[in-house]
């Protein structure tokens, strides 16, 4: 049901002219070669097309996809396969705010219906679109494992957890206002204590 | 129940800092010495007369799951630890990694100093990179005070630990699939046999145990075999990180005694059911594979692996999903058969197509209802997945419907009514 628009390959128009490691990622990805035995240079795939899709913008184009290849002389069609069998790899562009709202069962039980449309409206992007300022993209996912913090959203790489609609509402506003926002819980609980969220408290 | 001296996660919900200095003050680490100096076959026979059973969802005796393990050192040995946690509903291994992540960096070093692995991987799933990024911390200070890295604390042995993301693929918590996965290949699942312990990662024997398992074993080889064994019931002992997510007024993380009765959890730690128990409709007790309970199973069962099968469910990764009545319980098995959809790795045939029909057909019955005809083909569907794929993931989309007809089939037969606001 969820997460196709991201899988699917970018039309040749927005594919970038090249790719190539930056310094920074190049000290990585040899790092990284060296936690795997050398005869098995395919465990590397993974976390190189993940640091690749950080290094472009949370995407991956077909250039960064043969550049992991040719860098670990590994044919194309394995690291390609690797590319759209993992869901966490795009392979078309998103936003600035990669926006991924969790709708598994745990979730869906608190709310996250609402928080996705909420979703759709406030920031005018159909669920796996990218808004037209290219600032926010969104996203249906399966279950982030963070159940106990329900409703879940995880914006690029952090987790915003027990939201509501008015704390989504003014996650959002300060995100794209460049604020500095708290990861993690949103009602001002720690961690996965059992204490009431603002959630709570309102029904 | 259990006593506040029992814990064994005593930082479970971050209120103090997961590096070393405070995890030395928890008693992490202490006596590391002396245990790297015992025989690893004593430490396996510890564990097993702990009678520590996996976490991970299958519950099978740990001890004896590393006795597997050749007992020969000519090849390199591996430790695999499973921290793709994705069962929807779970969500403890996750305060593992970022609260007490040097209780699993030394479980896994005496883990594997007992089943002779001096190289060990963290599986841990893409999406928890701050959480892993706490852990990456807490390797490295273990590196800097040798308590990994060449010859540990005086001793002879070796050991290696490094960290490996996902990307995102549910099926690579089974783990033949999260070793092809480890390989660079799509996470797939292998045929069994061989099993991992004889033919593992790279072709070398490995073990791949929960992140929770590994955590608990330093602690029990601390306290002895006797005081974990004391702690639950018999065959199913120690206490367990419960997950209590959904409709419940305070959801929440617990440590408590495998064996603590069900209604007691809900009402002791998250704040009974929303609207109260008597608004309860069904439970989920073991994260969404297993089949859920109705309420009158639910007023006395108790948590632990053979009580809940007793009851027609199981304990699985004890994530305990509570649903009251205010919800419609066809949505919330129709998300899971979406779920299932998403995740099924296509390998094999019944479950790549079967996992599409059944939520297609549980689509059409939250829309329009069912007649019995439908529902008698939605429980032979299951059935034809059921025990015909090579992993349990087809089993994992077949029993949570099969639990919804077995309980619920009369509300299936009702004209459908749209209620599924929360509370």
């Amino acid at each position: 049901m969820s997460q196709t628009s991201f899988k699917k390959i970018a039309e040749d128009n927005m594919q970038p002219k090249e790719f190539s490691f930056d310094k920074e990622n190049m000290q990585l990805a040899k790092k990284i070669l060296k936690i795997y035995p050398k005869n098995y240079k395919e465990s590397s795939i993974m976390p190189l097309l993940s640091i690749a899709q950080i290094q472009n913008n949370g995407w991956l184009p077909k250039k960064a996809i043969e550049y992991v290849s040719s860098f670990l002389e590994i044919p194309e069609i394995k690291v390609l396969e690797i590319a759209t069998f993992y869901s966490m790899y795009n392979l078309s562009p998103v936003g600035k705010f990669h926006i991924e709202v969790c709708t598994t069962s745990p979730c869906m039980l608190r709310g996250s219906d609402d928080i996705l449309s909420f979703c759709e409206k406030k920031l005018n992007v159909q669920i796996g679109g990218v808004s037209k300022d290219k600032l926010f993209s969104l996203n249906r996912v399966e279950c982030l494992g963070a159940c106990v913090n329900a409703p879940i959203v995880k914006i690029n790489e952090n987790y915003y957890e027990d939201l509501d609609l008015n704390t989504t509402d003014k996650l959002i506003n300060d995100i794209s206002n460049n604020k500095k926002v708290k990861i993690g819980s949103q009602s001002g609980r720690k961690g996965s204590e059992p204490r009431k969220s603002s959630y709570d408290k309102k029904r | 129940m259990i006593k506040k001296d029992n814990l064994i996660f005593k930082n479970l919900y971050g209120r103090n800092d997961p590096f070393l200095k405070s995890a030395l003050q928890r008693g992490d680490w202490k006596d590391i010495k002396k245990i790297l100096k015992k025989d690893p076959q004593e430490i396996i026979n510890i564990i097993k007369e702990s009678g520590l059973r996996g976490r991970g969802g299958a519950g099978f005796s740990t001890g004896m799951k590393w006795d597997f393990m050749p007992k020969s050192r000519d090849k390199q040995h591996y430790l695999v630890i499973n921290a793709d946690e994705g069962e929807p509903g779970t969500c403890k291994d996750r305060d593992i990694i970022r609260n007490e992540p040097h209780k699993l960096i030394e479980g896994c070093l005496i883990s594997g100093y007992a089943i002779g692995a001096t190289k060990c991987y963290i599986y841990v799933r893409g999406e928890f990179l701050n959480e892993a990024s706490i852990l990456q911390k807490a390797i490295d200070e273990a590196y800097s005070n040798n308590l990994l890295g060449k010859k540990i604390k005086g001793s002879n042995f070796d050991f290696d630990l490094y960290l490996h993301y996902g990307s995102g693929a549910y099926v690579c918590g089974e783990e033949t699939a999260l070793i092809e996965s480890l390989e660079g290949k799509k996470g797939q699942p292998r045929l069994k046999p061989p099993f991992p312990a004889s033919v593992g990662l790279y072709g070398m024997p490995t073990t791949v145990n929960n992140v929770e398992t590994i955590a608990v074993v330093p602690t029990i080889m601390r306290r002895g075999h006797d005081w974990f064994s004391s702690l639950g019931r018999k065959n199913n002992t120690g206490s367990k990180i419960f997950c209590i997510s959904g409709h419940v007024n305070t959801p929440c993380n617990v440590e408590e005694e495998l064996g603590v009765p069900l209604k007691y959890l809900i009402q002791k730690y998250a704040g009974d059911v929303i609207g109260g128990w008597d608004n309860l409709q069904a439970i989920i007790p073991g994260g969404s594979s297993v089949p859920l309970l109705p309420k009158n199973l639910c007023e006395d069962v108790l948590m632990d692996f053979d009580s809940l099968k007793d009851a027609g469910s199981a304990l699985g990764t004890a994530g305990i999903i509570v649903i009251n009545k205010n919800t419609n319980i066809t949505k919330v098995i129709l998300r899971l058969s979406e779920f299932y959809k998403h995740e099924s790795c296509g390998q094999c045939t019944p479950c790549r197509e079967g996992t599409g029909w059944l939520m297609r057909m549980m689509d059409r019955i939250y829309k329009n209802g069912a007649t019995v005809e439908e529902l008698e083909l939605l429980q032979e569907v299951t059935k034809q997945i059921e025990g015909h794929t090579i992993c349990a993931l087809g089993d994992a989309a077949a029993w949570p419907i099969q639990g919804l007809l077995k309980h619920f089939k009369n509300d299936l037969l009702k004209k459908p009514k749209k209620i599924d606001k929360v509370a």
